[in-house]
């Protein structure tokens, strides 16, 4: 189905932002917005839900406090325990204080490095992809929106073009998506 | 947007617009390096290869090529590793603790701070490797399943949590810069004309493209490694103080180690950013985004945390005193009147008295002052661990086996060309790297840049 999109560029975060809320107030649908830094805010205009990352750094934290504790246990305590200084270790629990150290840096080795991996997986953002910024200048000083034809049914072009002409803008491009 | 106070110095100097930003952090990466670039990294290069031979030497000949003996087994070995970890400390404070303490100021340098610890870190770890001796069995440090039996590392080894501190440290501190770095990559991948610093800035951008969702992430994984590298940075000298303080050696067997070693860290640390920086806005033209109310910032943090030290080695002689332990005493009384009086009070001249100093207004801006007391705290704070390490060793036990150490001339290449290699690393990433986060700083312009704090809207609108 070919599609049209439109690329709607501003040269401030803050007026991009009073534009989009204008256009979602009429019901436009945004589909995206390419900034070169985060506009604070924009999120909720444009419908983009909160990121769950949080949650996920925080499973992979307790899979690390796991492991160390299942390994350190086998290690020292199952496998072979070792009598220091007349203080073996026969019992976890009772050793627990020598494991902290260890405990807490591969828990936070696992939810930094977890949370990383799933990041850079979400976002498609990995060594040798291409860049979809529509315009080159989306990383240094301009914001663009991007909006699409087939998301905004019940508004004509010609009613879009008018609507944008109302919040204006700083330059226009139309593509066709086959 | 955020407000700020007025009065509130502006943290970026100048009529500066977003793409003004966007020009001066990449001009000096896409134009020609000067010659003095050419000419430090070839000084830096030079002295790190006479460090790379050492250590092959080293390596070749045995750790006996040290000037260690039977009594002072650990000397500048540690102590440089010591020296480098505590100097790789304040990129992540800065990037971490000050991002969750909402700092605005670190925007300015938390990229090349970061870059510094990373480099400092690899630097450190060095030295851990080549003193095994055998560094192609470095990998037995990892529990790691083998054929010699059940053998395992020992857990209860305060050597072996300080195997995982620094390697989290070092990789998470890591991966923390990088994904700060990929949305710069792309501003550079994006203004790129050469088709293979195009393809090298696009390989390195990840294919960022600065989508809503993607910033939206951006920002909450920026939080949450902030969060996660603070008890680390806390962490990870408190565990390099227990290689000491776990021991029962009189000196070393402090409970007030892990804060002392923490506060130092963060002193040195912030000595040598001071160090780099202030020749680097200077050399790079920054010195609108890096400017005096910066480095006054980072004094305040030098004087704070040296001040902690100072109490610190006060109290230790105070408590040495007062434990009744003779033994305990006279490795403090030996430290000051003993045969290594001159490291005691070079240290105590460098880290106690010369960062009281940061009082004055006026010294705090200074930045020729600041240069010096960054030279000298770092030099006070390679004393600081030559003192702990060297002195509450070289009297044993036994008087028969008291000794003294002469660093050989391996010890003395080995730690120039850390110094040479640290040098190589920082001057490519200067030259190739965005040394400012760019992203950061543009979303700080218009709450702390000086043409949009004077403006008469700036406390008007939005």
């Amino acid at each position: 189905m070919s599609d049209k999109v439109l690329y709607v560029m501003y040269d401030d975060d803050h007026v991009l932002k009073d534009s989009a809320k204008k256009l979602v107030e009429k019901g436009v649908k945004i589909t995206e917005v390419f900034s070169p830094f985060p506009i604070h805010g924009i999120d909720p205009i444009i419908g983009v839900k909160n990121t769950r990352l949080g949650i996920m750094a925080f499973l992979y934290g307790l899979t690390g406090l796991t492991l160390a504790t299942i390994g350190m246990r086998f290690f020292m305590v199952t496998d072979w325990p070792m009598n220091i200084g007349g203080k073996p270790n026969f019992s976890y629990l009772e050793n627990i204080l020598a494991f902290v150290p260890i405990s807490f840096e591969f828990t936070v080795m696992c939810a930094a490095h977890g949370m990383a991996i799933t990041y850079l997986l979400r976002n498609k953002t990995l060594p040798g992809m291409p860049a979809q910024n529509p315009d080159p200048r989306t990383t240094d000083d301009k914001f663009v929106m991007e909006i699409r034809l087939s998301e905004n049914n019940k508004i004509s072009e010609k009613e879009l073009d008018k609507m944008l002409q109302e919040v204006g803008y700083l330059e226009l491009d139309k593509k066709e998506i086959k | 947007m955020q407000k700020e106070a007025a009065i509130r110095e502006p943290l970026i100097l100048g009529h500066k617009t977003y793409h003004d930003v966007t020009e001066d952090v990449c001009r000096p990466i896409e134009d020609k390096a000067p010659k003095m670039w050419y000419i430090l990294f070839g000084i830096a290069l030079v002295i790190g290869l006479y460090g790379v031979g050492s250590i092959m030497y080293l390596l070749g000949t045995g750790v006996g090529v040290w000037g260690l003996n039977k009594t002072i087994g650990w000397a500048w070995d540690i102590t440089n590793f010591v020296w480098w970890v505590g100097i790789g400390h304040a990129g992540t404070l800065i990037s971490a603790v000050l991002l969750l303490f909402r700092q605005k100021w670190r925007m300015a340098i938390n990229r090349s701070a970061e870059a510094m610890t990373i480099f400092a870190v690899f630097m450190a770890g060095t030295f851990p490797l080549i003193h095994m001796g055998r560094l192609w069995v470095g990998y037995w440090v990892m529990p790691i399943p083998n054929q010699f039996g059940s053998l395992w590392v020992n857990f209860n080894s305060p050597l072996l949590w300080d195997v995982f501190a620094i390697s989290t440290y070092l990789s998470v501190s890591l991966v923390f810069w990088y994904i700060g770095l990929i949305p710069d990559f792309a501003t550079i991948r994006d203004r790129a004309k050469k088709p293979l610093s195009k393809k090298m800035y696009s390989i390195l951008s990840f294919g960022w493209s600065g989508r809503a969702k993607h910033w939206n992430r951006f920002e909450l994984v920026s939080l949450v490694l902030a969060g996660l590298a603070t008890p680390l940075v806390f962490s990870v000298h408190s565990i390099v103080s227990f290689d000491f303080a776990t021991s029962v050696i009189p000196g070393w067997h402090t409970t007030i180690f892990p804060p002392y070693f923490v506060a130092g860290a963060v002193f040195s640390g912030f000595a040598m950013v001071q160090t780099l920086l202030l020749v680097m806005r200077k050399a790079m033209a920054l010195e609108a985004y890096i400017h005096t109310k910066h480095v006054e910032y980072m004094n305040i943090v030098i004087m704070v945390t040296g001040s902690i030290v100072g109490t610190a080695y006060i109290t230790e002689l105070f408590i040495s005193w007062y434990s009744g332990v003779e033994y305990e005493s006279y490795a403090f009384l030996n430290r000051a009147t003993g045969p290594y009086w001159w490291a005691y009070w070079s240290m105590m001249t460098c880290n106690v008295i010369s960062p009281q100093l940061m009082w004055i207004r006026r010294l705090r801006r200074s930045l020729l002052f600041t240069f010096f007391i960054s030279i000298v705290v770092n030099i006070g704070m390679w004393f600081e661990r030559y003192v702990i390490i060297v002195t509450s060793i070289h009297r044993d036990y036994v008087p028969a086996a008291w000794s003294m150490h002469f660093p050989s001339h391996i010890d003395i290449a080995v730690y120039i060309g850390t110094i040479g290699l640290f040098f190589v690393f920082f001057l490519l990433f200067a030259r190739f790297f965005p040394v400012l986060a760019l992203n950061e700083v543009k979303s700080i312009l218009k709450g702390s840049g000086q043409s949009y704090k004077e403006s008469p809207d700036y406390h008007k609108h939005h």
